[in-house]
């Protein structure tokens, strides 16, 4: 490993202690006095664990920064200081520092970290605040400048995940490395490298030991590194005695180890003999401060006492038992010291605990992304290679292959399932940075906001992960901005003056749902309205009938923006509509919803992975293209006479009328640039495959519709990176090539949409999915010869094709067996005083109706169509009534059609 | 600038060209591709490469030579660049030659300017000229 590879992983160890850290510190400035010490003690490991890795790569600034930051953690710890706002804002404020130098390790040497240092040792000094305890101003001067002064360049420290052999192994070098100083020492006395790195490695066995619940290691190794921080500090010199001692300790030591590794007993060396005679030599020296010690070591140590009850009432086992592992090895000053007087609790406890430590780090590596990616690309292969040999499957006839191509199948299937699992992330990852977020944001808005976390284990495919990150980030943020109000205003309402701002996530249907709620003020569905008005996003004539969930998402139009003033916070020009088109853009989707008063919902839809789409596959001038299925709306096919006419052009712009509305057409063998659009005029059959971008939407027409299919979707190469029709390839069962349409820049290709949005907006209903109340999909159908009818579509359960060999009597009426019930017909020709027509089809169209928790079945002659009819109140007088129970008939499709009163109708026949 | 280096040479339009033996991952024969309509002319079309997508670049239209028919089978030089493998597609393999670097010289200033990018310079070898080809430029 050479030295860029270190500080690399140095970098990616010391980001990973630094994500968790923020969350930590605001855990413990929300817990105030109750706050609690296994968390310190984690946070303090983290700190710990950078600034030794720092002074082992000789990053000073860096290790410097730690160091204080350590040391106010260490008074945190020892309950000398209060997890106030101020305590907790400087130490946020230095571990952003720190992630700074941390990004640019090989410069971080020589930064000016000055700034945060001072804040530190002011708050050390008693100086920022009046926590810091007086009671105890000595016990801490002893402890802290020996911890202070000491670089522990403790790489042992920061990986704890390892095996027993491996520890030990750890041991004996750290032991080796001792006695080499030790000599050193001797040489020269005075020089403080060897004595800090002899004081570091002391402290390694110690936490090793500690870990692993061997407490004469501990005791002794404690002892020692006290006696070596006395010399540190200045209170005696070294001298030939406490080498002998100290190398003696050594000896013990070896044994002990050795004692371990070979049947995992401390063995019957003396160590408490060991142990007093290193106190001796201690006491002998500086036989006050040796008092002190002692004195400070029967002060009831809380962390170790308590971390047990703690971390049983946490869910996660895993998280326990690493806080646990943390907590303890952070204890060392205080345990060292508590081992003098062992206490009960923690004898028991410590060997119960460790053997689960290791499995827990052992379950987790750490692996590059760009392995799995090929990784990826070669179960890809697999999987073609298998479908390749299912083909063949079917031409020879051999049990044998049979069953081999069958298991093949299945591993395969396993396999790319496992390797997909590999790249899912826990969108915990992304929320991480939220709390922080929120605080910093509230404290600037004079603001009160809490965050809560619903499903952060909810995994995404890491690629979906790093697209959301930002949409996210801007979704919060406005949230406590504009969302959430102030605390006055809150209490006038009648709420409570803390706002509260919920993340949720979860799986529905293959996708992932992300919802951010909060239970602000609303949207001012007026006030929208008005400014869209005003950037002549909407006309007049819209803003008065736009129903308010439509309105709310206007705010999703580009250059839109309500914010009165821009604050350094939200309105940064970056509006709604990147999020918007940034979740589009991997395929999800956005949606509002807003309550005045209540506050705001913001339901994001996304799906699981980038890496496998659903997918229709069709062919145009003989060559397969895939439309990814969150584009897809639906398909039609105009067949013979309807084909030709059903084209209408507007000055050359074919359209087709879809349910009233003009959807433009766009032939997919023009836009690649087979022939041209005039080719439409003599088509005989057109499949048209509607299409939905952005805003708008499109009737592409192709030859043929094949299939739907999951498309494994791969990048293009760079020469094609600015074609802006294909978004990405992918490789069909057959093993070619296809390639995958981009909807949106065909769209933009086919002038379908331009960069000039507002025309688009005004011109069209802009969010085209909520329909306003007066209209209603109907479903539509021939009643006898030439009557037509309609009935509402949520009235309708299901639409079935029934063979009508299958209809039986029972008390004189028609019955067939549906679904395991015995579900009664009406054939509504003859309900409606029609003649039916008789068909020689076997089957025939029934419409599934629930009738009081029955089914009844309305054979009807032909089913239509699906229409989005408007009610408007101008329609609704002017309907006529006919002469059966006034049943009111509109116009849909140019037809007069009758609307039923299907509940009526079921009932008197049924009656 | 170049030291002895290996070539892989191929045949295109008559003339013999090289390109560094290093960046070559393999040497396929035809290969069924998927055209991709609205492309730059020289791409010709998408190959599945044992489930990676190559790029298969016509090197005739790059270099303005006439192209050959439509259902000529060329053959594959795959080149591995830092992101993606891209195939070029000649006329003809030839043997992989050891060129020593003083039979290199620059080429003429007479060469046409659009060719000027693509070709580094020419191997003197005993029969004929070989042609560095600038792999990078044409990629």
């Amino acid at each position: 490993m050479d030295d860029t590879e270190l500080m690399r992983e140095f970098a990616i160890e010391s980001l990973e202690h630094l994500s968790d850290i923020e969350n930590q510190l605001l855990t413990l400035e929300s817990q105030g006095d109750a706050m609690d010490v296994a968390l310190v003690n984690t946070v303090f490991r983290a700190i710990h664990s950078i600034k030794g890795a720092a002074g082992f790569m000789g990053l000073d600034t860096l290790g410097g920064l730690a160091h204080r930051a350590e040391e106010v953690l260490g008074r945190l710890r020892s309950q000398e200081l209060r997890p106030t706002s101020l305590v907790v804002n400087t130490l946020l404020r230095a571990t952003d520092r720190l992630k700074e130098l941390i990004d640019e390790v090989e410069n971080s040497n020589g930064q000016d970290v000055s700034k945060h240092i001072i804040d530190l040792e002011k708050i050390l000094a008693g100086e920022l605040t009046d926590e810091s305890s007086a009671s105890e101003p000595t016990a801490s001067s002893s402890e802290s400048p020996a911890k202070s002064g000491i670089k522990t360049s403790s790489d042992a420290l920061a990986e704890p995940e390892t095996s027993l052999t491996d520890i030990l192994q750890m041991s004996f070098d750290c032991l080796e490395q001792i006695e080499r100083d030790l000599a050193t020492l001797d040489r020269a006395p005075t020089n403080r490298v060897p004595l800090e790195n002899a004081f570091s490695k002391f402290q390694d066995i110690q936490v090793i030991a500690e870990d692993l619940g061997y407490a004469q290691v501990v005791k002794i190794t404690a002892s020692a590194g006290k006696l070596l921080a006395g010399i540190h500090v200045g209170d005696f010199p070294m001298d030939p005695q406490i080498s002998e001692t100290l190398g003696g300790a050594v000896k013990v030591l070896r044994k002990t180890l050795q004692a371990i590794q070979a049947n995992g007993t401390e063995g019957d060396e003396d160590h408490q003999f060991t142990v007093d005679f290193l106190e001796a030599v201690l006491s002998v020296k500086i036989p006050a401060k040796g008092k002190e010690l002692n004195a400070n070591a029967s002060r009831p140590v809380p962390p170790t006492v308590t971390h047990p009850d703690v971390t049983s009432s946490k869910p996660a086992p895993k998280a326990a038992v690493e806080k646990n592992i943390e907590s303890r090895s952070e204890d060392r000053p205080a345990t060292s010291a508590a081992a003098n007087n062992p206490k009960p609790q923690e004898s028991k406890t410590e060997p119960k605990t460790a053997p689960p430590d290791a499995t827990a780090a052992d379950s987790t590596i750490r692996v590059d992304v760009a392995l799995l990616d090929r990784l990826m690309t070669r179960v890809g292969e697999l999987v073609l290679a298998r479908n390749q040999i299912l083909q063949f499957q079917s031409k020879i006839d051999d049990p044998g292959l049979q069953n081999a191509v069958q298991r093949l199948n299945q591993i395969t299937s396993e396999l790319q399932e496992g390797v997909m699992k590999t790249r899912m992330q826990p969108i915990g990852n992304v929320w991480t940075k939220f709390p922080r977020l929120v605080r910093d944001l509230a404290s600037m808005c004079e603001k009160q906001v809490r965050i809560e976390m619903e499903g952060k284990e909810t995994e995404l495919d890491k690629t979906i992960i790093e697209a959301i990150k930002d949409p996210l980030t801007h979704l919060v943020r406005n949230t406590v901005d504009h969302g959430i109000e102030r605390p006055e205003v809150r209490r006038k309402a009648g709420k409570p003056m803390e706002g509260c701002l919920t993340l949720r996530a979860y799986h529905e249907g293959g996708e992932v749902n992300i919802e951010i709620v909060d239970d602000g003020g609303g949207l001012n569905i007026e006030r929208i309205k008005a400014k869209a008005l005003e950037k002549g996003l909407i006309s007049a004539e819209d803003a008065a009938n736009m129903p308010d969930r439509e309105a709310g998402n206007l705010i999703f139009l580009p250059g839109f923006s309500t914010a009165e003033k821009v604050s350094s916070v939200s309105g940064r020009g970056v509006g709604m509509d990147v999020v918007r088109t940034n979740i589009e853009k991997i395929g999800g989707s956005v949606d509002l919803q807003s309550r005045t008063g209540l506050g705001t919902t913001i339901k994001i839809k996304i799906p699981l992975t980038l890496a496998i789409v659903p997918a229709l596959i069709v062919s145009a001038s003989g060559d397969r293209y895939a439309i990814p299925q969150v584009n897809l709306l639906e398909l039609v096919r105009l067949e013979n006479q309807v084909a030709k006419p059903s084209i209408e052009w507007i000055q050359g712009s074919p359209v087709y009328r879809l349910r009233g509305r003009l959807l433009p057409i766009v032939s997919l063998r023009e836009e690649l640039g087979h022939c041209d659009k005039s080719e439409l005029r003599h088509a005989n059959c057109l499949n048209i495959v509607v299409l939905k971008a952005e805003d708008r939407q499109l009737g592409l027409v192709v030859d043929r519709i094949l299939d739907s299919e999951e498309i494994v979707v791969k990048p293009l190469g760079k020469q094609l990176k600015n074609v802006p029709v294909y978004s990405g390839t992918t490789i069909m069962g057959d093993g070619r090539v296809a390639l995958i349409l981009d909807v949106v820049g065909l769209a933009h290709a086919a002038k379908i949409l331009t960069k000039n949005k507002d025309r688009s907006v005004s011109e069209n209903n802009p969010v085209s999915d909520s329909r306003s109340p007066d209209e209603r999909s109907m479903l539509v159908f021939a009643v006898g010869h030439s009557g037509r009818a309609a009935l509402p579509l949520d009235q309708v359960t299901r639409l079935e094709k029934l063979s009508r060999r299958l209809v039986e009597q029972s008390h004189h009426r028609e019955v067939i067996q549906y679904r395991g019930e015995i579900m009664p017909l009406l054939r509504l020709s003859g309900q409606l005083g029609q003649l039916g027509v008789a068909k020689e089809s076997d089957l025939m169209d029934v419409v599934v109706y629930t009738h009081e928790n029955r089914s009844v079945g309305v054979i009807v002659d032909q089913i239509l169509d699906i229409a989005e009819c408007r009610f408007p109140r101008s329609t609704l007088d002017s309907v006529e009534h006919t002469k059966e129970g006034g049943t009111p008939s509109i116009v849909i499709d140019g037809h007069v059609t009758d609307i039923l009163d299907l509940p009526t109708l079921v009932a008197s026949a049924l009656a | 600038m170049i030291d002895n280096m290996q070539l892989c040479t191929f045949r295109l339009d008559n003339q013999y060209f090289g390109v560094d033996a290093l960046k070559v991952q393999e040497l396929i024969r035809h290969q069924t591709m998927t055209r991709v309509p609205l492309a730059p002319p020289s791409v010709r079309g998408l190959i599945n490469l044992r489930g990676q997508i190559v790029t298969a670049i016509d090197l005739r239209s790059r270099f303005g030579l006439p192209s050959v028919a439509e259902e000529t089978e060329l053959m594959n030089i795959v080149i591995r660049t830092d992101e993606e493998c891209v195939s070029l597609l000649v006329d003809q393999i030839g043997d992989v030659l050891t060129v020593e670097q003083n039979s290199f010289e620059s080429p003429p200033e007479t060469m046409d300017e659009t060719l000027r990018p693509y070709i580094d310079g020419a191997f003197k070898l005993e029969d004929r000229l070989l042609l560095l080809l600038n792999w990078k430029n044409v990629v």
